[in-house]
């Protein structure tokens, strides 16, 4: 791991998607670009393991599909604009899908954006604690 | 010979779009966004030029992870707006300007930047609402548009600097072009904001006003920012903001702010805008035009 990629890694709460990942999720994010054609996203719908299992994801990607556990899938390469082609599907907004990863309930996470958004003071960096 | 005559930044949020296909921008969470947009849409009205060059960035749209161009023009006669999954927007098709855009690649290429050349491309809600934000909902686009799509999805995108550098090259290119054309540059997305993690919801005002004040005033050591620095005050999907620099490259030296709006929020994210005109006397002044 070069300096350049290891020193996001100091950024609270943050997988920041480099090319590295973006090898490791491969399948994984082709896997959400299929989701673009209405017929795939209806086969998918009928039966999620079945389709996921036509792809070469490893098993904790499909997992992480199936649970809809975005964090999980940003940790195995996903990345937030391929992703996003699941949560339309389920019929989810950015919003609705992205507040699932802050731990926060869906109006609590509103009120936030509503209030000024989250304080960039305590996430800036884990080393420094500010 | 063709000239700049203008410049602007603004985010380009899909949620806005949406806003306006729905008909929504009346509502109470609309409402002040909208507002900030009057002045530049009468503004944009009267100073329509012949081409925008829009730089923008594609959302797992028309590039999927099999290819990631860093930075790729578009050089074909129309671009489509593209189906991001819930159908395609329900705008004109952008019309192109393949003779400057074969201009522009030959002379950028040449001038060291390595362009990835597109002759088919569907253009998603980077490049669409940003047309929508400025010009409506005409039956067609006022002005023809050369796409200029920033990979800043993949880490690493361009450095704040290069992009720069490429504005710069981007002047140099239209200043060379031998028809008499006015040209805007749109640098779009952006300002601070994360879409992913337990950090998404981020916005750092203090930082996105910072950034306006030093796109106008101090571009130079503005395009020094770092990466690190972006992803830690402006969010991992802030980094978008490098693309502004490219329309500040291509600006020239100095400039007049003519018009500016920040408000948050947009959905997840900070919304900023700025309008600039060169000061080497190739637009029209604030004087000029009130």
């Amino acid at each position: 791991m070069t300096a350049y990629s290891s020193e996001f890694d100091d950024i609270p709460g943050t997988r920041v998607f480099t090319a590295q990942r973006a090898k490791q999720g491969y399948h994984l994010n082709q896997f959400c670009m299929s989701l673009m054609k209405p017929e795939n996203r209806e086969r998918f719908k009928a039966g999620e393991r079945a389709y996921l299992d036509e792809w070469p994801m490893t098993e904790a990607q499909k997992k992480a599909v199936l649970d809809r556990d975005y964090n999980a899938m940003l940790d195995l390469g996903g990345n937030i604009y391929f992703l996003a082609k699941i949560f339309a599907t389920d019929g989810l907004s950015y919003v609705q899908a992205v507040s699932t990863m802050t731990g926060m309930s869906v109006p609590d996470y509103q009120q936030m954006m509503l209030d000024g958004g989250r304080s960039p003071d305590g996430w800036r960096s884990v080393k420094e604690g500010n | 010979m063709a000239r700049i005559t203008g410049g602007l930044t603004t985010s380009h949020i899909p949620a806005i779009g949406a806003a306006i296909d729905l008909g929504k921008t009346q509502e109470d969470y609309w409402k002040p966004l909208f507002a900030g947009y009057e002045w530049t849409k009468k503004w944009a009205a009267e100073n329509v030029p012949d081409v925008v060059i829009l730089v923008y960035n594609d959302h797992a749209s028309a590039f999927t992870p099999e290819m990631v161009p860093t930075f790729a023009l578009g050089c074909a006669d129309e671009f489509k707006p593209a189906d991001e999954g819930y159908g395609p927007r329900p705008v004109p098709v952008v019309q192109g300007a393949p003779d400057l855009a074969a201009h522009l690649a030959q002379s950028l290429i040449l001038d060291e930047f390595d362009l990835t050349l597109l002759y088919k491309l569907d253009v998603d809600h980077g490049l669409t609402v940003p047309l929508s934000l400025v010009y409506g909902q005409p039956d067609g686009w006022p002005v023809r548009v050369i796409p200029l799509a920033v990979n800043v999805v993949q880490y690493p995108p361009p450095t704040g600097h290069r992009c720069y550098r490429l504005g710069q090259a981007i002047r140099r290119a239209v200043q060379s072009y031998g028809e008499d054309l006015t040209v805007h540059v749109w640098g779009t997305g952006g300002m601070s904001h994360q879409l992913q993690g337990p950090r998404a919801g981020f916005i750092n005002s203090a930082f996105d006003r910072a950034f306006l004040d030093r796109l106008v005033a101090d571009p130079d050591g503005l395009a020094l920012v770092q990466h690190i620095e972006y992803v830690r005050e402006a969010g991992s999907e802030g980094i978008e903001l490098v693309m502004q620099l490219i329309m500040r490259g291509a600006m020239g030296a100095e400039v007049e702010e003519l018009y500016r709006f920040y408000h948050v929020p947009g959905s997840n994210t900070a919304v900023g805008h700025i309008v600039l005109r060169p000061s080497d006397g190739t637009g029209p002044s604030r004087q000029e035009e009130s």
